[in-house]
C-alpha cells in the first residue's frame, strides 16, 4: 500500500492503495463517485472513462499511480443536477439514453472533443465515440445531444 | 377455413384466440367464487392500497411490481396516475418491485408493463380519486359532480376547498378495488400522450446513485465468483488456502463446483479470483454442439416431434402453380449488457436482503427461498436498476451468488459483481433457431399455401417456476438444485413459435414447432423470444414469394392483409419512406420492407430499411430505417420512439454481426473483441412515425421493432444485390461469399 494524492474535480484526495490499483475502483469505492462505471475491465467499452489532464482515459486499466500525476475530472466534476454542464443538460434534453450505463463515457469523451473542437461534424462525433459501446442503441440521440451541447457552449462563449 | 388448436394450446388460450374470452374466464376455477375479473394486474393484486398511497403531508406514492430498466416505465406509470388522480406529475413518487412493498406482478417482460401495471394503476387511481371526491362532497355538502380537482385540491363552485391531504387520514384505501370507476377519456388527459422527460435520466448523467452498482452499505465487502471453464465442468481441486492468504480476502466459499471470494477491496477480490482461477482444476466434457451449418443440422435432427401450432385449410383457394422452400437460421446470441450483472446481499438474523436488477423480484425470491431452505417471507428482494436488460440475463443468477457469498461474511453485506467473461459465458443466450418456410402462389400471384416449421430451444427459463430452481449457482452446489426443463411459452404469445402464425390471410396455413427443451447452451428470454427469428424468416419469405410472383413486396402484403391497423402502418411506413413499387437496387444499394404485429397481440410495426453493400468487402451498412408504429393509446410518444429506435439499431447489430462463439467444450466469447456489436459509424439514421390511437387500449412496444428490422435488412440486401441471405448474422465474410 502507498499513499496517493489525487487532484480530482478541483479537490485533492489522498488514498492508501496498491500503486497498480485501477483508478476506477479508487473513484467508485474510496471516493464514492458513481459516474465512472465498470463495464468490461478491458478498456473495450468506454463506460469507465474519465479525463486525465483533459484527455479521455479508461479508468478500468489506468493505474492509480499514473492517474495521480495528472488532474482527474469525472462526470461529477462537470456539473450537478442543480447546476448542469451544457453536455449533461443536452443529454437530458435529448433523452439520450435508455439504461444510461454507457452515458458517463459518452459525456466524458464528448467533453474532450468539444474542448478541442467546438464545432464538430456529426461524422467527427461518431468517430470520437466509436470506441464507446451502447447496447440500448441510443447512438443517434447521443450524437444529437453532443451537437446540442456544442451549440450551447458556443452560445455561452459568445455571451 | 378453420383454426385447429392442438394439445399445445390450452383450452383457455384457444378460447382467447377464437374470441371466447368471457367463456374462457368464467371457466377459471377462482372466478367461480363470483369475483369480477379486474383489469391488468389488479386481477392478481386487488387491494387499492397495494397500488396507491396518499399521505397527509401531500405525498402521492404509486407502487408497481414492474421495474425500471431504462425503458422509462416509471415515467409512463406516473403520467397515467397523475391524470387519473388530478395531481401534478412531480408530486408522484414511484416505488418499483420490492417484495416488502409492492404488488407481485411477476416479470417485467413481454412488453407488458404499461398493459398490465399501467392498466391496474389507471383503474386504482380513478377509484382512489372517486373515493376522495366523494369524501369531499360529504364534507363540503356539495354534489360530487360539482367538484373540481387540481393537484389534489378539491374545489366547490362557491369557492370552498378541501385537499386530498386533508382527507387522506380518513380515506381508507385498504379495500378491494372494484374497477367500477371509469378512467378518464383521452380528451381529458393532461399528462398521458405527452413526451414527458424521463425521471430516471438526470441522476444517470450527474453521477447520482442510479444503479445497483451504486448501493453502498456500511462494512460492505466485494465479491467475485469463479465460474467453471465450461458448462457442466466439475471442480476437482483448488488452493483455497492460498487465496485466503491474499491481501484483504475475507472469505472463500467452495460448495461443490461453486467457488466465490470476498475481499475488503474490490481489486483484492479480483486478484483473489485470478488466483483461484489459476489454481482450480476442473473436469470438463465436450458437451457443446458443432458450429456453422452443422449446428442447425443437429438442431433439426433432434427427436423433438413437431407440434402443430395452427393448421387451417381452404377448399376455395386454387392450387399453387409455383412453390418455394427456404431455410433460415439464427445463431445463439448474447444480451451483451454493457454492465455485467451485479447484486448486493446481506444476511441478518437468518433473514436475507438482496438488492437486485432482476426483472422479477418475487419469482427470484421464490427460487432463493428454495435454495436456502427458508420461508419466502424471510427474504426481501429490492429492485435497483442494472445496465440495460433485454430479457433474462445474469441478474437473477448474480443475486444467488451474492447471497451464497454473504453467508460466509458474518453479516457483512457483499456486493458481488460479475466480470465481463462471466456475463458473456454464463448469462442465458437467445436460442439458436432453424426455420423452414414453404409456400406457393397461384396463377394470379396470390399466396395460397404457407408452411412455417421451426426448431428451437427454450426461450424462457426464468426463476419462479413451481418445481426446480432456475438459478445458475444452484446447479453447481454440492447439494445441487436442478433447473426444470420448462414447457414452451404457450400460445397465443408463444415462445419458440412467437409470431410464427402469419397475420396475413393466406388460405392454407400450417405452423409446426419442434421444441427441444434440453439445450447444450443455457438459453432463455432475449428480447422477442422466438419472434426475432420467426419474423425474420416469415417476412423474408414473403419477399421471396413476391419475387416469384413478380409482385411488389408492399403490394403483396396489402393484398393479403385485412387487419386495418396493420394496413395503416404498412401504408404509413411506405409513404414516409417514399417507397417506389418495383424499384430494384443497383447492385450495391437497395431497400427492404417488413412488417409484424409483435406476438400478434401487441404493437404493429412496419419498417423500410435502406442498405448499402460493399461488394468487395461484403460489408453491409444500413444507412436509414423508417418505421411506422401503432401502439394503441400512446402514454409517452418519445418513450415509444426511443424503444423503436433502439430496437431497430439493436436488431441491426444482431442481424449484421452477432453470434456467440464456442468450441465443442467451451464458450469462447469472453469479451467484446469476441462479440462485436454495431458502433456509432455503422448505425443507421432512424425515423419513426407514430399512429396514435387514443381510443384504443395500450399495446406493448418495447420489442416491436426487432423482427421487422431484421427482415427489412435481409430484404434490402436481396433488393440491392439479387442475393438472398438466410443465415444470420450477415457478416462481411458471409455476404462476400454469397456475392462471389
Amino acid at each position: 500500500m502507498a499513499n496517493f494524492t489525487l487532484r480530482i474535480n478541483g479537490e485533492t484526495k489522498t488514498v492508501s492503495v496498491e500503486p497498480d490499483t485501477p483508478l476506477l475502483y479508487v473513484l467508485r469505492n474510496d471516493l464514492a463517485l458513481n459516474g465512472p462505471k465498470f463495464g468490461c475491465g478491458l478498456a473495450q467499452c468506454g463506460a469507465c472513462t474519465v479525463l486525465v489532464d483533459g484527455k479521455p482515459a479508461r479508468s478500468c486499466v489506468t493505474p492509480v499511480s499514473t492517474a495521480a500525476k495528472g488532474r482527474i475530472t469525472t462526470i461529477e466534476g462537470l456539473g450537478t443536477v442543480d447546476r448542469l454542464h451544457p453536455l449533461q443538460r443536452a443529454f437530458i434534453d435529448e433523452q439520450a439514453c435508455q439504461c444510461g450505463f454507457c452515458g458517463n463515457g459518452m459525456v466524458m469523451s464528448a467533453k474532450a472533443l468539444l474542448d478541442r473542437n467546438p464545432r464538430p461534424t456529426d461524422r467527427q462525433i461518431k468517430q470520437t465515440l466509436n470506441g464507446h459501446l451502447c447496447r440500448c442503441a441510443s447512438h443517434n440521440r447521443i450524437v444529437r445531444a453532443v451537437q446540442r451541447a456544442a451549440a450551447a457552449l458556443r452560445a455561452e462563449a459568445r455571451s | 377455413m378453420s383454426a385447429t388448436p392442438t394439445q399445445n394450446v390450452s383450452r383457455r388460450d384457444f378460447l382467447k384466440v377464437s374470441g371466447g374470452l368471457v367463456i374462457g374466464f368464467t371457466l377459471a376455477p377462482r372466478l367461480a367464487l363470483s369475483q369480477d375479473r379486474l383489469p391488468g394486474s389488479l386481477e392478481a393484486n386487488r387491494m387499492l392500497d397495494a397500488w396507491l398511497r396518499i399521505e397527509p403531508n401531500g405525498t402521492v406514492t404509486i407502487f408497481t411490481g414492474k421495474i425500471e430498466l431504462g425503458q422509462g416505465i416509471g415515467t409512463a406509470l406516473a403520467q397515467i396516475a397523475a391524470d387519473e388522480l388530478d395531481v401534478n406529475l412531480q408530486r408522484i413518487e414511484v416505488v418499483y418491485g420490492d417484495t416488502a412493498r409492492t404488488p407481485n406482478e411477476g416479470q417485467t417482460a413481454g412488453s407488458l408493463s404499461v398493459e398490465q401495471s399501467g392498466t391496474a394503476l389507471r383503474f386504482a387511481c380513478a377509484e382512489g380519486r372517486d373515493m376522495l371526491v366523494s369524501a369531499a362532497a360529504a364534507k363540503l355538502g356539495v354534489p360530487a359532480t360539482d367538484l373540481r380537482v387540481s393537484d389534489g385540491t378539491i374545489s366547490a363552485p362557491g369557492g370552498a376547498t378541501v385537499t386530498y391531504w386533508d382527507l387522506a387520514r380518513d380515506t381508507d384505501f385498504k379495500r378491494q378495488a372494484t374497477a367500477k370507476v371509469k378512467p378518464k377519456p383521452p380528451a381529458e388527459h393532461k399528462w398521458v400522450g405527452k413526451s414527458i422527460a424521463r425521471r430516471d435520466i438526470p441522476k444517470k448523467f450527474t453521477g447520482g446513485a442510479a444503479y445497483v452498482q451504486d448501493v453502498r452499505l456500511p462494512n460492505m465487502v466485494f465479491g467475485r465468483v469463479v465460474r467453471p471453464p465450461s458448462p457442466g465442468a466439475q471442480l476437482l481441486s483448488v488452493d483455497e488456502a492460498a487465496a485466503r492468504r491474499l491481501p484483504g480476502v475475507v472469505a472463500v466459499v467452495r460448495d461443490g463446483s461453486f467457488l466465490a471470494v470476498a475481499a475488503e477491496r474490490e481489486e483484492q477480490a479480483i486478484r483473489a479470483r485470478e488466483a483461484l482461477t489459476r489454481s482450480a482444476r476442473w473436469k470438463e466434457a465436450a458437451s457443446l454442439p458443432p458450429t456453422g451449418e452443422a449446428l442447425y443440422r443437429q438442431l433439426m435432427s433432434s427427436p423433438a416431434p413437431g407440434d402443430t401450432v395452427v393448421e387451417k385449410t381452404s377448399s376455395v383457394a386454387g392450387a399453387p402453380v409455383k412453390t418455394l422452400e427456404a431455410l433460415y437460421t439464427r445463431p445463439y446470441q448474447s444480451h451483451g449488457s454493457i454492465g455485467p450483472s451485479c447484486a448486493v446481499a446481506q444476511w441478518q438474523d437468518g433473514k436475507l436482503t438482496v438488492w437486485t436488477h432482476s426483472q422479477g423480484v418475487f419469482p427470484l425470491r421464490a427460487d432463493l427461498a428454495k435454495v436456502f431452505g427458508v420461508k419466502p417471507q424471510d427474504i426481501r428482494c429490492i429492485h435497483a436498476e442494472g445496465a440495460g436488460c433485454y430479457g433474462h440475463n445474469g441478474a437473477d443468477d448474480v443475486a444467488l451468488d451474492a447471497a451464497l457469498m454473504a453467508r460466509a461474511t458474518r453479516g457483512r453485506p457483499v456486493k458481488l459483481q460479475w466480470m465481463r467473461d462471466d456475463e458473456f459465458m454464463w448469462a442465458p443466450y437467445g436460442s439458436a433457431m432453424a426455420v423452414k418456410l414453404s409456400g406457393g402462389i397461384d396463377g394470379q400471384g396470390n399466396i395460397v399455401s404457407w408452411s412455417h416449421e421451426m426448431w428451437s430451444h427454450p426461450h424462457s427459463t426464468r426463476p419462479g417456476s413451481s418445481a426446480g430452481v432456475n438459478l445458475l449457482a444452484a446447479r453447481h452446489l454440492a447439494q445441487a438444485f436442478q433447473p426444470v426443463l420448462p414447457a414452451d411459452v404457450p400460445q397465443p404469445a408463444g415462445g419458440a413459435a412467437r409470431n410464427a402464425i402469419p397475420l396475413y390471410d393466406f388460405p392454407n396455413v400450417k405452423v409446426v414447432k419442434h421444441y427441444i427443451a434440453e439445450a447444450p447452451l443455457r438459453t432463455s428470454a432475449l428480447r422477442t423470444l422466438g419472434g426475432y427469428a420467426n419474423v425474420f424468416a416469415l417476412e423474408s419469405f414473403v419477399d421471396e414469394l413476391a419475387l416469384v410472383a413478380g409482385a411488389d413486396p408492399v403490394e403483396l402484403r396489402l393484398n393479403h392483409l385485412k387487419d386495418a391497423r396493420g394496413r395503416a402502418v404498412i401504408e404509413a411506413a411506405a409513404q414516409r419512406a417514399g417507397w417506389q413499387p418495383g424499384l430494384l437496387g443497383d447492385g450495391t444499394r437497395g431497400r427492404g420492407f417488413a412488417f409484424a404485429k409483435y406476438k400478434n397481440l401487441a404493437c404493429y410495426c412496419a419498417t423500410v430499411a435502406d442498405v448499402e453493400v460493399d461488394r468487395t468487402t461484403g460489408r453491409v451498412i444500413v444507412t436509414r430505417v423508417v418505421a411506422a408504429v401503432d401502439a394503441g393509446q400512446i402514454v409517452n410518444p418519445d418513450g415509444v420512439i426511443n424503444q423503436i429506435e433502439g430496437g431497430i439499431i439493436q436488431s441491426a447489430s444482431w442481424t449484421l454481426m452477432e453470434s456467440v462463439r464456442f468450441d465443442r467444450t467451451r464458450v469462447t466469447t469472453r469479451s467484446w473483441s469476441d462479440y462485436p456489436i454495431l458502433r456509432f459509424t455503422e448505425v443507421p439514421e432512424v425515423e419513426v412515425v407514430l399512429l396514435d390511437q387514443p381510443a384504443e387500449r395500450f399495446l406493448g412496444v418495447g420489442e416491436g421493432a426487432q423482427g421487422p428490422a431484421a427482415a427489412a435488412i435481409a430484404n434490402g440486401i436481396a433488393n440491392a444485390t439479387g442475393k438472398r441471405l438466410r443465415a444470420l448474422p450477415f457478416t462481411a465474410e458471409r455476404v462476400k461469399q454469397a456475392l462471389a
